[in-house]
Formats: C-alpha cells, structure tokens, sequence
C-alpha cells in the first residue's frame, strides 16, 4: 500500500519535474527543406524532438553555445536562430542579414559571429540576448563587396575569415567590441571557397577554386605573411568538374598530418604539417566533398559530389588504402563522429534517413527516420576551436 | 522579354527543332529536386543565390534562353560554375531554363 503510494507520487512528481540530463550525447539534425531541426541524442541513437520555424535551411551550419545547451543556427534567410536543445524550443531569433553561410562562438562563450554572402561581412551578436554588438563589412582591397566564407574563432575575442571575391583573409578583433580592430591579409589567391583551423587554433587554410593549391597563415606568426602551399597538385591532370565545393571544416588532421580534398580531382591529399609538403595523395570514388578523421586519427572518411554522393569510403590512416566502400542510402549529404568515434551518423538525404555506423565493424548498428536530412552536429563541438 | 523566351522554347518543343522534346513527367520529377537540392547547393535552394549568383526570373530575363541552356550544359570557366552536360541532356537544360524563368511548372 504505501509502496503503491509512494510510486504513484514519483511518478506524478516526475511528470512535472522535467528530468534532468547532459548534453554531452546530444546533437542537431538539421532537415534542410522543411526549415526544421530534430535534437538527437547518441547514446541510444534516438530523436527526442522536432523543432520548427528555423526559416530556409538550404545551407544551414550550425554552432553551440560555451554551455553545449543552445546550437545557434545560420539560415539562407539570413536567420540566426538560437536553439534550446535541452527543452527542443527557440530561445531566440533575429534576422540579420540576406543571406548567411555559417558562423563562430568566441573563445569566452559571450560573442557569436555571422558570416554573410550578402551583403557580404560580419554581424556580432550578443550569445546571451542576440542583440547587436558589431557589424563589419567585408570591402576588399578592389573597393567591391565581398562574399565571406571559412569563418572561425581564435583565442581571444578573435574572428578570422575569408572574402571569397576579393581573395583576403581577415582577423577582427572584438576585444572592444565598440571598436573592432581588423588586420587584413590581401592578394591570398583567387576564389577562396571555404577555410579551415587546425584545432590548436595555429594554422588557417583557404581552399582556392580559382586556381591551385592552398592560402596558409601561421597565427603564431603573423608577420610571415600568407603563403601558398600545394600549388602544383592539379597540374598535368585535367580538372574534372565540381558539382559541389568541398567543405574544409570539420577538417581532418591525424597525427601530424592532414588530409584534404582536392579540388577538380578524384583524390584526397595528404600534407606533413610540418612542412606543409604533400605526402601521399589517395584516389577516391568521386570529387571528395567532407574528408573527417575519426576522433582518434586511425580513419578518415570521405563523403563525395553529385553523382558519386551514394558512396561512402573509409581510408584507413596507417596504410592509405580505401578499406571500405559503403553505400548507406542516397545522396550523403554529411557525416559527424560521436565525441570518441565509436559510431558515425550519416544523412541520407533522398533516403529520408540518418544511418548510424559502428566504425570498427562497419556494420550498420541503427537508422532514424529524418525528413530530408542533410547537417549533423554533435554538442562535443561546442568545445572545439573552429568548430 | 518573357514572352519572348517562352516562344523561343514553345519553337523548340513544339516545331522548329524535333530534338528539343519536353522530358517525360519522371524526368520533370527529377529535374525540379535536382534544381531544388544539387543548383541549390551553390545557388541556394530558394534560388537567391550563395556561393553561386541568384537564378530569379528578374535577374536571368537579362540572359537569352540559349545564353541559360548554354551556361548549364557548359558551366562558366574560371568561376565554380560546372558543365552539367554529363547528367543533364539539352532538351533537360532547356526544360530547366524554362522553369528557372517560370516558364513551366
Ligand atoms: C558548385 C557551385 C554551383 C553549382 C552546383 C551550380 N552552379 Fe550555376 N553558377 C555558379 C556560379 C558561381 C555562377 C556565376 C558564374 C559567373 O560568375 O559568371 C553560376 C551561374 C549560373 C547561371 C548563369 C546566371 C546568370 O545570371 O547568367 C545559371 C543559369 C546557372 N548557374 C544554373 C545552374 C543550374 C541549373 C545548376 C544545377 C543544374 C547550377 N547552376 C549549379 C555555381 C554553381
């Protein structure tokens, strides 16, 4: 009798009290045609909640606040949506601009910096409020509005970035956030068309469409300048069509090397962090489009451009041999490691499906329905530089 | 201006040139998710443009329909624009031209 009780009111008191939980295995599925998003959590590979009004997530990205609670969401539209995930509701939106690629929270967690196709440049906003706290144009040295793209934080109240026409990359510096200070990098190359940072926050990598190779800063050493690495890998091959840029964050650095797509070939590229030199390159399926490196290093798996994007390949690091060629579903739009790398989450996009793998049997271990899937984001980004 | 692109294409599909047939209803399926998704990619899947420029009916009326059909099956060098001749036939690039104006549905 009292244990009846007892359980009764557990069960009532449970029914009111939210449960509590970390965030730790939780994560964003973003489904890009319906301007909505499913919190997720990776333990038992499960969706917990839908939330919608997001606006158009054609190419939306996505970063977490200091706390992993809240993933800010950069739309088409120019939206930028701060998302609870814990009660799967908005917690805040504004529309800042026509059209945004992606974004960055600072070093401190107080700061979230927007990148702008058009007009092109950043907004800074407030992570607590949303309000306004900078907006700096990106007016290339051609006196032309400009495109930005490859946006990340570096330590201190740091941005950098790339003005993809005008082909510079740029440092703001909020400090004061009243009075941005912005160094500038000019004449990097032509068509950055998207950047990576290593996670120790030293080395930032353009990607140049516009012709060969790679625009390198050292942050430690500013005053070197940008130089140019990997300037010869296309040459003497014709270059083959891109039926969509690669995305270099979510990078792939294992042990000191990292490796990259190449750009107009079927390959990966392997280069020495130390001396910037390639050192292998490795033929893949298709125009690669994500190269990520499981969390330990030991794979890298590659995700490939319109018609190839049915296939998977997993590269195993010590012997630089494609070990796998999967086919999870149709049209794999991304691809995100849980935080130590024993499963993987892909979406299927024409497949309405995220599909969940085991890395070391690679084995299928668990599929979710999802609503034209396309970017999955685990909160064990929110303590990652460049992420 | 889109008058006269629309009789351009009835021309093409209807008398002057046979090879220019309107794609089967699958195919049209098709076509319009791969503008939605795949064009979308670059020029934004509400077409106002990305990395690639705005395909609104305003901006693209400035180009011929040939011009369109033209720059999707040979790309733009120099810029990310790629040739989709090897997915996309020239009756599927005119079709797209078309719906791309609002010509067809
Ligand atoms: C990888 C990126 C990318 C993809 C994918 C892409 N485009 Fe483009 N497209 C561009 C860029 C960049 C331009 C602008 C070229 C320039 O600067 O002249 C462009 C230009 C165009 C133009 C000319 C617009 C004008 O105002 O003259 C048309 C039409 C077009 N694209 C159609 C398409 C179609 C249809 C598809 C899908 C089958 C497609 N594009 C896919 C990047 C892309």
């Amino acid at each position: 009798m009292m244990r009846g009780l007892l359980v009764a009111a557990l069960a009532l008191l449970s029914a009111c009290v939210p449960q509590l939980r970390g965030t730790g295995d939780l994560g964003v599925v973003v489904e890009r045609a319906d301007g909505r998003v499913l919190v997720v959590e990776s333990t038992n590979s499960t969706a917990l909640a839908t939330v919608s009004g997001l606006g158009d997530l054609s190419h939306a990205a996505l970063v977490y606040s200091r706390d992993a609670r809240y993933a800010f969401v950069f739309g088409r539209d120019g939206g930028l949506t701060k998302v609870d995930i814990l009660t799967g509701s908005i917690a805040g939106r504004v529309v800042q601009s026509g059209n945004s690629i992606g974004g960055a929270v600072s070093q401190d967690g107080s700061l979230v910096a927007v990148a702008n196709y058009t007009p092109g440049g950043i907004k800074v906003f407030d992570t607590a409020t949303l309000a306004p706290v900078a907006d700096i144009p990106a007016i290339g040295a051609d006196g032309k509005p400009s495109k930005v793209i490859g946006i990340a934080d570096l330590p201190g109240r740091k941005f950098i970035y790339t003005l993809y026409d005008a082909g510079e990359i740029w440092i703001a510096d909020l400090t004061d956030p009243a009075k941005p200070a912005v160094t500038k990098f000019t004449g990097i190359g032509k068509l950055p068309y998207d950047a990576l940072i290593t996670g120790d926050g030293r080395w930032y990598l353009a990607g140049l469409f516009g012709e060969d190779g790679i625009a390198l800063l050292d942050l430690w050493n500013q005053d070197k300048g940008v130089r140019r690495i990997l300037d010869h890998y296309g040459k003497g091959a014709v270059a083959l069509p891109v039926f969509k840029m690669p995305h270099l964050r979510g990078w792939a650095v294992a042990g000191n090397e990292v490796w990259l797509p190449a750009i107009g070939h079927h390959q990966v590229l392997v280069v020495d962090k130390t001396s910037w030199k390639e050192t292998a390159r490795v033929e893949v399926a298709g125009q690669p489009v994500f190269v990520m490196a499981r969390p330990d290093g030991r794979q890298i798996w590659v995700n490939f451009a319109v018609p190839d994007y049915n296939v998977i390949q997993v590269i195993d690091v010590p012997s630089r041999r494609v070990i796998k060629t999967l086919e999870p579903g149709k049209a794999i739009l991304h691809m995100e490691f849980t935080p130590r790398g024993e499963r993987v989450w892909l979406s299927a996009r024409d497949s309405d499906k995220v599909v969940v793998y085991d890395t070391e049997t690679l084995e299928q271990v668990a599929e979710l329905p999802a609503s034209k899937p396309s970017g999955i984001f685990f909160t064990s980004r929110a303590h990652k530089t460049g992420l | 201006m889109r008058l006269g692109r629309a009789m351009v294409l009835m021309i093409g599909w209807g008398l002057a040139m046979p090879a220019a047939a309107e794609p089967s209803a699958d195919r049209r399926i098709q076509l319009r998710e791969m503008v939605a998704q795949d064009c979308g990619s670059c020029h934004g899947m509400t077409r106002k443009g990305g990395l690639g420029s705005p395909l609104l009916p305003e901006l693209l009326s400035q180009v011929s329909a040939e011009g369109l059909i033209e720059t999707i099956l040979e790309g733009r060098p120099g810029t990310p624009m790629p040739p989709w001749k090897s997915m996309l036939s020239r009756d599927d690039a005119a079709w797209i031209a078309a719906y791309l104006m609002g010509d067809v549905k």
